[in-house]
Formats: C-alpha cells, sequence, structure tokens
C-alpha cells in the first residue's frame, strides 16, 4: 500500500456523484415527470412527496418541483408505480435522442 | 462479590456489566437461559438496553451489525446450528470491523440432531474474521465477556467467547461479580470512528473491485483486497492487544493470567495434554493421578484460538517429549482443527532442532459423549507410553 495514506479498515465512503458508478446508463424506461399532476404543496406546505421518500436510490430531490437524476436513476419505476397522482409516466429509453439521453 | 450460578448467568452478567446497549437474540438450547436473563433485567428496568426479539440467529446478528454501525455497544449470544444459520453475516461483521461480542454455547451440530455438547459448531467458524475466545470455567465467563468489549473495541474486531453447553453453561459455581465501578474504570463507553448519523451520512461496505480506486472525495480508496488484509494483519496484532487487556484487567480487578495459554504442571513435564475449554480442567484431574504414579505430564488450555497464540504454544511446548491433543471437534476427512493448528506451530518454531515434540491426536465428546476421567487417564497413560497411532484416534466409540 505503499505512501497511501487512507485512514479506513472497511468499504466506507460519503454520498455522492461517481461514488456507486453512474448507473443511470442500466436503465430501460426512464420516469417522466408531468408537472401539472404532481402535487409537492398544499396550501404553500410541502405536501406530498411520495416519489422521494420511495425512491430506493435516493435520485429524486425533495424540491418543488421534484428532479429526477438521470445520470443514477436506473428506471425501476417504483415512483411511477407509488405517485398518487400518477404524474410520472415510464417512458422507453429508446424513445430520446442521444442527445438528451443524459439530459432531464 | 461471590456468588454461585450457573455459566449463562455469568455471561449474562458480563453483558449487564459492560452496559451493552442492543441485545438481539434468537432462543437455542443451550444459550436460552442467557438470553432469558438479559431479557428479564431488561423487562424490570435493572438494564437500560435495547432488546430486540427477532425470528432468526441470522437476524439477530443482522440487528447487531445495524446497531454496531450506529455505535450501539451490541450483543448476541447462540448455539449449534443457531451459529451455523448466521454464518454469512458473521463473515460481513467482521469485515465490516464491527466490535460485536457473541457468546456462543457450544454445542453438537445436526445431522443428526442433537443438543449436547460439542465443539463443532464454532470450531467450523474458525475461519470467519472473529477471534475466538474459550473459557474452562464461569469466572473466566464472566471475565471474558469484560475483556472481549474492551479488546473488540480496541481492535475493531467481533469475538466469540465460547463456552460448553451444560458443562458451564447448566452447572452451578463460585464465581466473582466485579462491581459496576471496576467495570466503568476498565471498559470506557463504546466510541467509533464512525457511527450512522444523519448529519453525516456515509455508504458503509458498499461493493469494492478488484482493484483500488478512487472515492467521492479523488481519494483512492481500499479494494477488497486491502480491506481484507488489514482484518488478518490487525487480528495478529490483537495477541499484542490481548497483553494490554489482561494488564488493565489485572490492575483493576486484581485476577490475571496468560491471555493464550493456561498451562497446569507444565514446566518439568516430558508430555503435555493440550485441549480447549472445560475439557482441560477435567484433564487436570487424570494429571493428578499420572503424577502420583510419577509420570511427568501436564495439561495445557489454549485460551484464544483465533488469532491463534503459535509462538506461546511453540515456546510452551518446545523440548517436550511428547504432545497429547484432545478434540471435541474435527475437520472431517483429516483431524482435529487444533492439532493441526499446533502442528503448525510447531512446524513454524521448532523444525530442524531437537526440541520437536511427537503430536498425537484424540477426538472424544462427540454430540455429548460422556467423557469419563478415568478413560482420559487410561489414554494419556497409553499415549505416553507409545505412540497409539499417527490418525486421530477416538475414545468412547462403541463401534
Amino acid at each position: 500500500m505503499g505512501t497511501r495514506n487512507y485512514r479506513r479498515k472497511t468499504s466506507h465512503s460519503e454520498h455522492g456523484p461517481g461514488d456507486g458508478g453512474r448507473t443511470g446508463s442500466w436503465r430501460v424506461e426512464r420516469p417522466v415527470l408531468d408537472k401539472s399532476l404532481c402535487i409537492p404543496c398544499k396550501r404553500n406546505t410541502e405536501a406530498c412527496f411520495i416519489c422521494w421518500l420511495f425512491c430506493p436510490d435516493v435520485v429524486i430531490s425533495r424540491t418543488i418541483p421534484p428532479k429526477i437524476d438521470l445520470e443514477y436513476c436506473k428506471g425501476c419505476g417504483i415512483c411511477a408505480e407509488e405517485c398518487p397522482t400518477k404524474a410520472i409516466t415510464m417512458v422507453d429509453e429508446a424513445q430520446f435522442s442521444d442527445e438528451d439521453k443524459d439530459k432531464e | 462479590m461471590h456468588i454461585i450460578e450457573n455459566g449463562n448467568v455469568a455471561a449474562a452478567l458480563g453483558v449487564f456489566l459492560c452496559r451493552a446497549n442492543v441485545i438481539a437474540a434468537y432462543p437455542i438450547t443451550p444459550q436460552t437461559p442467557l438470553t432469558e436473563k438479559l431479557s428479564e433485567y431488561v423487562e424490570s428496568g435493572e438494564m437500560k438496553a435495547e432488546y430486540i426479539p427477532v425470528e432468526s440467529e441470522h437476524s439477530a446478528l443482522a440487528v447487531c451489525i445495524a446497531a454496531s454501525s450506529a455505535g450501539a455497544r451490541s450483543f448476541t449470544a447462540t448455539s449449534a446450528n443457531g451459529l451455523l444459520y448466521m454464518h454469512e453475516q458473521i463473515q460481513w461483521a467482521a469485515g465490516a470491523r464491527l466490535p460485536i461480542v457473541m457468546c456462543v454455547v457450544n454445542r453438537a451440530v445436526g445431522a443428526p440432531w442433537n443438543v449436547w455438547n460439542d465443539q463443532q459448531d464454532s470450531i467450523s467458524q474458525r475461519d470467519t474474521g472473529w477471534i475466538q475466545i474459550y473459557c474452562s470455567d464461569h469466572q473466566q465467563i464472566i471475565d471474558s465477556v469484560i475483556k472481549a468489549y474492551w479488546l473488540a473495541e480496541k481492535v475493531s474486531i467481533p469475538i466469540m467467547v465460547c463456552y460448553d453447553g451444560y458443562i458451564l453453561s447448566h452447572t452451578y459455581m463460585p464465581f466473582d461479580v466485579p462491581d459496576q465501578e471496576q467495570v466503568d474504570a476498565f471498559l470506557p463507553p463504546f466510541k467509533p470512528d464512525y457511527a450512522l448519523n444523519t448529519e453525516e451520512p456515509a455508504n458503509l461496505n458498499t461493493v469494492t473491485l478488484p482493484d483500488v480506486r478512487m472515492d467521492v472525495r479523488g481519494e483512492l480508496a481500499h479494494g477488497y483486497m486491502e480491506i481484507r488484509y488489514l482484518l488478518h494483519e490487525e487480528m495478529r496484532t490483537t495477541l499484542t492487544v490481548a497483553l494490554e487487556a489482561e494488564k488493565r484487567f489485572a490492575d483493576i480487578f486484581g485476577r490475571s493470567g496468560d491471555p493464550y495459554i493456561e498451562p497446569y504442571l507444565c514446566d518439568d513435564a516430558q508430555y503435555v495434554a493440550v485441549g480447549l475449554g472445560s475439557l482441560t480442567y477435567q484433564l487436570r484431574v487424570s494429571v493428578d493421578a499420572l503424577r502420583k504414579e510419577g509420570i511427568k505430564v501436564g495439561v495445557m488450555g489454549v485460551r484464544f484460538y483465533r488469532p491463534f497464540p503459535d509462538a506461546a504454544i511453540a515456546n510452551a511446548l518446545k523440548g517436550k517429549k511428547g504432545v497429547i491433543v484432545f478434540e471435541k471437534a474435527l475437520s472431517y476427512g483429516y483431524e482435529g482443527t487444533l492439532a493441526s493448528d499446533l502442528k503448525s506451530a510447531l512446524y513454524e518454531h521448532l523444525a530442524g532442532t531437537d526440541t520437536l515434540p511427537v503430536v498425537q491426536n484424540f477426538i472424544l465428546g462427540i454430540g455429548g459423549r460422556d467423557i469419563r476421567t478415568e478413560d482420559l487417564t487410561r489414554t494419556l497413560r497409553a499415549a505416553i507410553k507409545d505412540r497409539i497411532s499417527q490418525e486421530p484416534v477416538w475414545i468412547g466409540l462403541k463401534l
């Protein structure tokens, strides 16, 4: 291990881009959010965020509107399944051109 | 305070005094009274800990792994098939470097079903990266639990405290229960380098690759092989740290001994019987009998089985004519594991000298087959007279 000065004795890392590997390329279907159906707030108070809560990869932000990080989203579809207003639909990746492959 | 109690209660009192925060266990004979006792302490409010009933041993250790990752001092206990059911999590706890302490109340493993004592269960977990300590009486059980927490937390390696089912777990004998103040002075609160918390989130034990790679900060993080090497290397260093534990323990509790081995009448002995756990105390009776016949024989208990104190063992057996290893477990298809390890230590340290003893191996007490002291004495006498066999010999077989 030579001059390396890595203190940890275990596999230990911080949450951040790149650490888990960019898994977005695994995706077959992409979640697309229809902002007109999304209900993130009610009487100016944060409300729903079911997608944020259920996403197993923590790639949906707790913001208005919620943002999906497509670099990591594996396209599991749990958000679309759980969304109470059906604001998220899963769309075949083949529908998107190469240019917007990496864009939201 | 001296009390008369059974071995399971001795272990429970050790856990109580160490102020374990989380206890998760699934009852299995002969460990059951230990977990029952701990649940009573928690239920009555005497012990401020979280007792988590689980649906299996696999879950019991999974709970301890999670609790320990969050900075809680964790305890579990099991026996036989329960231990085997934990196997995957046992390896995980070691690789994750979590200082969990587990009592293994030794019992035979199925099939066929058998609830009596031998040591095949913990011996089969020898290569999992856990420290293994074997106890010979109730005082050693309670003291080992207390020392185990200090040692485990010092080196970040989990520890199995093993003691014989029924022979120790269900028999009553007097032992000293240390004061809470003494234990508090010996064992500071558990403060890991990192404990899971929402302020400072982390990914623990996520996938590693065959080679090293950059982490989020651009630092070159360890690969799997580095992490596993460190576990091995620090297991070896534990032998030194164990001496420090023993010294600290002696300073506070006024009791001490060799942490690795427990020799009895070995100094002038020409022949030494070796074993793990309570069997070595029974062997002392045979040794006393043979000494009266003028046979220079001693007995040595091995207390630390992993990390293996090879140098201490070779040093203690150097120049002896013969070593007779008695075991309640074996590596099927070869011989007793202690005999193999011991021969390897002797070869490593004494090969090429004229101090290399002849080693004989006896297997006995499998599945709780009664071990009669007369049989031990007779076997020792015969083995000293002449080498019986190069193969391990089973005592008490009725074929």
